[in-house]
């Protein structure tokens, strides 16, 4: 974000406000609901950024990201199940699963591009679902309740929904921040360059297997943090969270929000799932215009909500 | 062994099947250099407009000709009001505007037909077996599925291999632009391969639907299946397309009737109750990332250009 | 000859039936610019994909500066100080011009797992990045968005690239492709100017340029070496005129 006052950067800093201070307007009588509603936001917040780390910034289309949210939410799951209900045994379990199977899809598919890696991703991914959700001791199909909420040190209670959602916000924001750090960096730079032409990187010396494989494990390990936050949020796990079409849901929120900027995708995060409430009162039918919008993005506002917004310029022109 | 034999067939039988669905789906990508994620619509399409119109008419083959037209219909609908927009178009693109595509079947069929899914009963004259070896009863209709199958998959070959529009086709999958130069219809052309691709899915998709399903998501089920085949066989390969099918349709059939035993073997007996169907569930996969570090453009790679 | 910068012996390359390379040997000395000329079809493209590391001889040897690189990877190759630049622009087209270049110097100042530092900020990568813009005549397009520039201006930045890793020695592929007259001219200037700095090897069509820069030149028809040596020399050898010159001089604007 460059630090001039455009109406998308205002709109951006508001954005961030409102999150932070829902609470306080919750507190103050707004509706509970709202509360229940943004912590999900936040938490699918952060899986749609991490997605865009590859997605937008890396130019690798994976169409198996939701397999991470379902490895966190699993390893918490599992854990809590046989009686392990540490946060701080939970997590970074979660975290280390996720950047395992990263490690071991990436190397794999990486090695291809374009359709055989969207079809690869894809497939990896959809065996990752039939693993577990052959898993009949952990619910199989019908998924896995969990009783206890990762337990941390004592004045944190992660039962305590206000508690919770400072946590998830607080989380989502670093993660923002950490994504923002690293684009930019000599290793974003490398990313970039390879989604760009990746032969030229080739050319010029960068052996760019290595760093797209690291960004894709980095990736992978953001989401299954989500994923563990998921977990603790409807204290519930199923295979369904995994299934290829959710992550088709991640990539509708950052393509909607706007794939070139980091904070693009938690816009679309935010939209979507808005919409999806505002709309659902209205017809049970609404995702019937959810395809055609996605369509009509793609096909006339490939910038999402963030490019949209970026075009708008307000008082002398440049 | 007439267990062993009879799956055998039921994998020769599912192979053929998903043969149909990644023939189109290899097809389309092969000719019109698109991804086209919503093919397993096409497939559930075919399914409803089936399982519907068989009870309109009150007679299954009549049924399933209308859904087969049907499907046709919607499919090359589609490539005109959608495709025609993508092509030429980032692969990114192609997938998330399909993707729409999914979802707005998927609303489009529940609002139509409601959430609960469909059944097509079969015709008594199908509902029976017929002796295959002396000794071997199998079902009538899944040994239909069969013939129907080869008969298509003959009928395929023909017309790629032997007639002028397969030509042009084969023509047009190594070099687009230089067949539109020589002044073929191009947009004719397109219109057509991809209604043919839609025909594809929409048989396999009504011919399944007796005996596995007729419902929402029943589409987005069977594309993993055959996007795994149409990898392994190499993109744009309909011969590909046949023994990745095949391998895939006996290797998922015989392995999760066997995979059980042949646990039992190495495990106790509770290892191996839990084990065996996500081991079974992964057997695809594995074959998938073999071929991939073996032979990573597929079995049978088309030469594009 | 051992003492040359970059050493050519027996290099070989066929694609199915063609002969690309064929028993091809030349030796290019530090500090000279050797221009390689050749009708089309001589294989000039695929003796430089050889030489940049896209490409893998079938057999032959290549040794640069001592070392034996013959299989080496590409990204190896530019790390060692063997440089290309491409006769179809192949730039990073959505990143600004500063960018690109920039990214030329990062690939030879270490290793590239730096996760924090802002990369635009650090002057180690920016300063070289604006030096060889500046050595273009390209620095007051730094910012601009690479797409936004003329083809010209591309092949500018695909210098500008070549040189920013500092290297030892270039690899041109007809870096006049697709200039008009002035742009030509502004080229030739350039590549003038940088002979003094780097060894070149220099593929081209345009018979002015290679007689006004070339300290030798190396004649390739189907893929093998027919001549060597001055320009006044290859001028006058009979067998030359008889294979290329001849259409050539139409053209020639010396």
């Amino acid at each position: 974000m460059s630090g001039a006052l455009t109406v998308r950067n205002i709109a951006v800093i508001a954005l961030m406000a409102a999150l932070a201070l829902l609470p306080v307007y919750v507190g103050l009588g707004g509706n509970a609901f709202l509360l229940t509603l943004f912590t999900r936001i936040a938490i699918l917040g952060l899986a749609a950024v991490s997605l865009n780390l590859i997605l937008g910034y890396g130019g690798m289309m994976s169409f198996g990201h939701a397999a991470y949210l379902g490895i966190g939410g699993y390893a918490v799951g599992i854990l809590a199940h046989e009686g392990i209900t540490s946060g701080f045994v939970q997590w970074p379990v979660a975290l280390a699963a996720s950047a395992l199977f990263a490690l071991v899809i990436g190397a794999l598919s990486l090695r291809t591009r374009g359709v055989y890696f969207i079809m690869i991703t894809l497939a990896f991914a959809q065996m990752a679902y039939y693993v577990v959700a052959g898993l009949a001791r952990y619910g199989g199909d019908d998924g896995l309740t969990i009783y206890k909420r990762s337990q941390f040190f004592a004045p944190l209670n992660l039962s305590n929904k206000v508690q919770f959602y400072y946590v998830c916000l607080a989380l989502l924001f670093a993660s923002i921040y950490l994504v923002h750090r690293l684009v930019n960096s000599r290793f974003g730079m490398v990313v970039q360059g390879s989604r760009s032409n990746d032969g030229r990187m080739r050319a010029i010396g960068f052996p760019t297997y290595r760093y797209r494989l690291v960004c894709f494990v980095i990736a992978g390990t953001l989401c299954g943090l989500a994923g563990a936050l998921i977990a603790n949020n409807t204290d519930f796990v199923s295979p369904a969270m995994m299934y290829w079409t959710r992550s088709g849901d991640l990539i509708i929120m950052a393509v909607l929000g706007g794939m070139g900027s980091v904070i693009g995708p938690l816009i679309g995060a935010v939209a979507l799932l808005v919409l999806e409430e505002a709309l659902s009162g209205i017809t049970e039918y609404w995702q019937i215009i959810l395809g055609p919008l996605l369509l009509l993005v793609v096909l006339f506002a490939r910038g999402g909500i963030d490019g949209l917004l970026s075009k708008i310029r307000v008082g002398v022109a440049r | 062994m007439t267990l062993f034999i009879e799956q055998c067939l039921n994998g020769l039988q599912f192979g053929l099947l998903l043969f149909l669905l990644a023939a189109g789906l290899t097809l389309v990508f092969g000719i019109m250099d698109l991804v086209n994620l919503a093919h397993g619509s096409l497939y559930m399409v075919g399914a409803y407009l089936a399982a519907t119109f068989a009870a309109w008419t009150g007679s299954f083959v009549l049924g399933a000709l209308l859904a087969l037209a049907g499907t046709l219909l919607v499919g090359m609908a589609v490539e005109v009001v959608v495709m025609r927009r993508l092509y030429g178009r980032d692969h990114l693109d192609h997938v998330l505007g399909t993707f729409g595509l999914i979802l707005f079947f998927d609303e489009l069929v529940r609002l139509i037909w409601g959430p609960e899914g469909l059944s097509l009963p079969l015709p008594s004259w199908l509902n029976t077996s017929v002796t295959i070896l002396p000794g071997v009863d199998y079902s009538a209709y899944k040994f239909a599925i069969i013939v129907v199958t080869l008969a298509v998959a003959t009928g395929l070959y023909v017309l790629v291999m032997r007639t002028r529009v397969g030509m042009l086709i084969r023509a047009g999958a190594s070099n687009r632009e230089m067949v539109g130069a020589l002044g073929v219809n191009i947009k004719l052309l397109f219109t057509l391969v991809f209604g043919l691709g839609a025909a594809l899915a929409g048989l396999a998709g009504l011919m399944q639907a007796p005996i596995l399903t007729v419902q929402i998501g029943m589409g987005e089920n069977i594309l993993i299946l055959a996007f795994v085949i149409t990898v392994i066989g190499g993109i744009g390969s309909i011969r590909g397309a046949f023994v990745a099918a095949l391998l895939v349709g006996f290797i998922d059939t015989v392995g999760r009737s066997y995979l059980p035993d042949l646990l039992r073997l190495i495990l106790s007996p509770n290892a191996a109750a839990t084990a065996a169907p996500a081991l079974s569930s992964m057997l695809i996969y594995l074959l998938m990332a073999v071929v991939l570090v073996v032979r990573p453009e597929g079995l049978f790679p088309a030469v594009r250009k | 000859m051992s003492g040359s910068l970059l050493h050519v012996e027996n290099l070989a390359k066929r694609f199915a039936g063609i002969v690309a390379s064929d028993d091809l040997g030349l030796d290019v000395e530090t500090g000279e610019l050797h221009a390689v000329i050749g009708p089309n079809g001589a294989g000039k493209t695929t003796l430089i994909a050889q030489l940049g590391g896209q490409l893998v001889p079938d057999a032959g040897r290549i040794v640069f500066a001592g070392s034996d690189i013959t299989t080496l990877p590409m990204d190896a190759r530019s790390r060692l100080g063997l440089a290309r630049s491409f006769q179809i622009t192949s730039l990073f087209l959505d990143l600004s011009v500063l960018d690109n270049v920039a990214l030329a110097v990062q690939a030879h100042a270490g290793h590239s797992f730096r996760f924090w530092r802002d990369a635009r900020k650090e002057k180690e990568l920016r300063e070289p990045a604006r030096a060889a813009l500046a050595r273009v005549g390209l620095a007051d397009r730094a910012d601009r968005v690479t797409s936004a520039l003329s083809h010209g201006e591309h092949r500018l930045i695909e210098l500008a690239m070549a040189l920013a890793g500092r290297p030892r020695m270039l690899l041109l592929d007809e870096p006049m492709a697709g200039l008009g007259p002035e742009e030509s001219a502004r080229m030739v200037e350039m590549l003038r100017a940088l002979k003094k700095e780097v060894t070149i090897l220099l593929v081209e069509h345009d018979m002015g340029a290679v007689f006004a820069l070339a300290d030798r030149i190396t004649v390739l028809v189907y893929g093998r070496v027919i001549a060597t040596g001055a320009p006044a020399d290859i001028r006058s050898n009979a067998a030359v005129r008889d294979a290329y010159l001849g259409e050539a001089e139409a053209t020639d604007h010396v």
